[in-house]
């Protein structure tokens, strides 16, 4: 099947005096503020989705501090009582030669979390000023973040497992540390601030 | 096969006061507004601009996504309280459930994260798959729509990105890994159930056309 034939000039929504809703895809006239298919509010672009954005991004950030200092796993056994980090936890399984589990805790609570606070700043960024990141390119971040964001969880989810599992009387027990909770809000808000970007200003600047 | 079926809008047209564009469809991620006209069963409406799916019918659709709901409703009821990992060390030994597990916060501020992560993978997905066969039994089965179907789907659809039962299937991967050298895990019943949940959950998400079931919507309510 081919995509389609002429390159037509495309028409925005706002353009044409129309609002889409973002929850059910309804289209209506600008004058109108509630889908009364759905019941969603309609907005035409949210003035306010960037603060929100903003908003979630630093507390997000500030949550993510004590999850890295804050031990995330507490190992009682007969002889000592051990608390790791998230880094800490990774470096003790390279020490295990555990290297692939290593990588995979690294990748998903350092590289991931850190990605999505340049990525969101990047996108919220870029709307407001020229960028020199194609919008098609632009969106696709946009559609990661969104996708990969929820992944960061399974750190947490291994922390709940463990410290359930790993209740062996005096041999060994493990609890969890404070740094989950912290690293649980972190994941939260910057879902809630990928959620919050309204990706049709990214091609704003088409219609100008 | 990505076939576009939509072409340009006729721009400029007045519209009538207050009422819903039947005729159009906007790409909810740029704002694109096409003229529109259902993809046949099987194709794919296309947004031009930004690549974003818009449109995606099947035939049956409805009645292969009530079969898996019903699969996955029993699913999670039964992983939920079958024994799911347990693990043997020197003389001791502990068998949990994902309930177990996802209570292990249960100290302190913690109590939190418990309720949080009980919610993340068990209460929501459930939650979504049961209002989902709310708004498609009576679509499917061409009754009119159930009272507040279209609340009911808009919930399930807020709820979406919270449902992490496959993300809780790779922690457990994860964890048994880490803990294997320490202690022996054997898998229980949940286990093996709850790696087929997590299949059905993924192919049950990707049958839904959400423009398909809105308009279902709307147009049944009418009539």
């Amino acid at each position: 099947m081919e995509r389609v034939e002429h390159t037509a000039k495309i028409v925005t929504a706002r353009q044409l005096g129309l609002v889409a809703c973002q929850r059910c895809q309804q289209v209506w006239p600008q004058e109108v503020d509630r889908c009364t298919r759905c019941g969603h509010r309609l907005v035409g672009r949210d003035r306010k989705s960037l603060q929100r954005v903003w908003a979630f991004w630093v507390i997000g950030l500030m949550c993510y501090v004590p999850a890295n200092l804050y031990p995330m796993l507490q190992t009682r056994t007969f002889f000592y009582t051990q608390r790791d980090t998230i880094i800490g936890g990774a470096i003790e399984l390279v020490h295990y030669g555990s290297y692939a589990v290593a990588a995979i805790i690294l990748f998903a609570s350092v590289a991931i979390p850190i990605g999505k606070f340049l990525a969101i700043a990047f996108l919220a960024v870029s709307v407001q000023r020229p960028s020199s990141v194609s919008k098609g390119q632009r969106q696709m971040l946009f559609e990661v973040v969104e996708y990969i964001g929820r992944w960061s969880m399974i750190d947490i989810f291994v922390v709940a497992i463990l410290s359930s599992l790993v209740q062996l009387n005096v041999v060994v027990a493990i609890y969890p540390g404070p740094a989950s909770l912290f690293f649980a809000l972190s994941v939260i808000f910057t879902m809630l601030s990928a959620q919050a970007f309204d990706s049709r200003m990214i091609w704003d600047a088409d219609d100008a | 096969m990505t076939a576009v079926s939509l072409s340009e809008a006729a721009s400029g047209v007045p519209t009538l006061p207050l009422k819903p564009r039947a005729d159009l469809i906007v790409c909810p991620r740029c704002d694109a507004v096409f003229a529109l006209k259902r993809p046949e069963n099987g194709q794919r409406a296309v947004c031009q601009r930004c690549a974003t799916v818009l449109i995606t019918p099947r035939r049956k659709a409805g009645l292969q996504i009530i079969a898996l709901s019903v699969a996955i409703v029993i699913l999670i009821l039964g992983a939920a309280f079958f024994p799911f990992l347990s693990v043997h060390a020197v003389g001791a030994s502990n068998s949990v459930s994902i309930i177990d597990a996802a209570l292990a916060f249960s100290d302190g501020p913690l109590i939190l994260l418990s309720l949080a992560t009980a919610a993340l993978i068990f209460l929501i997905p459930l939650c979504r798959v049961l209002l989902s066969l709310y708004v498609l039994v009576p679509l499917v089965a061409d009754r009119p729509p159930a009272r507040h179907a279209a609340r009911a789907f808009r919930l399930a659809e807020t709820l979406r990105p919270w449902s992490m039962a496959e993300i809780f299937a790779i922690g457990c991967a994860v964890a048994v890994i880490k803990i294997s050298d320490l202690a022996d895990v054997t898998f229980g019943p949940a286990f093996w159930m709850f790696a087929a949940l997590v299949v059905l959950v993924v192919v049950q998400e990707n049958f839904i056309c959400r423009w398909s079931v809105w308009n279902a919507l709307s147009t049944r309510r009418k009539s």
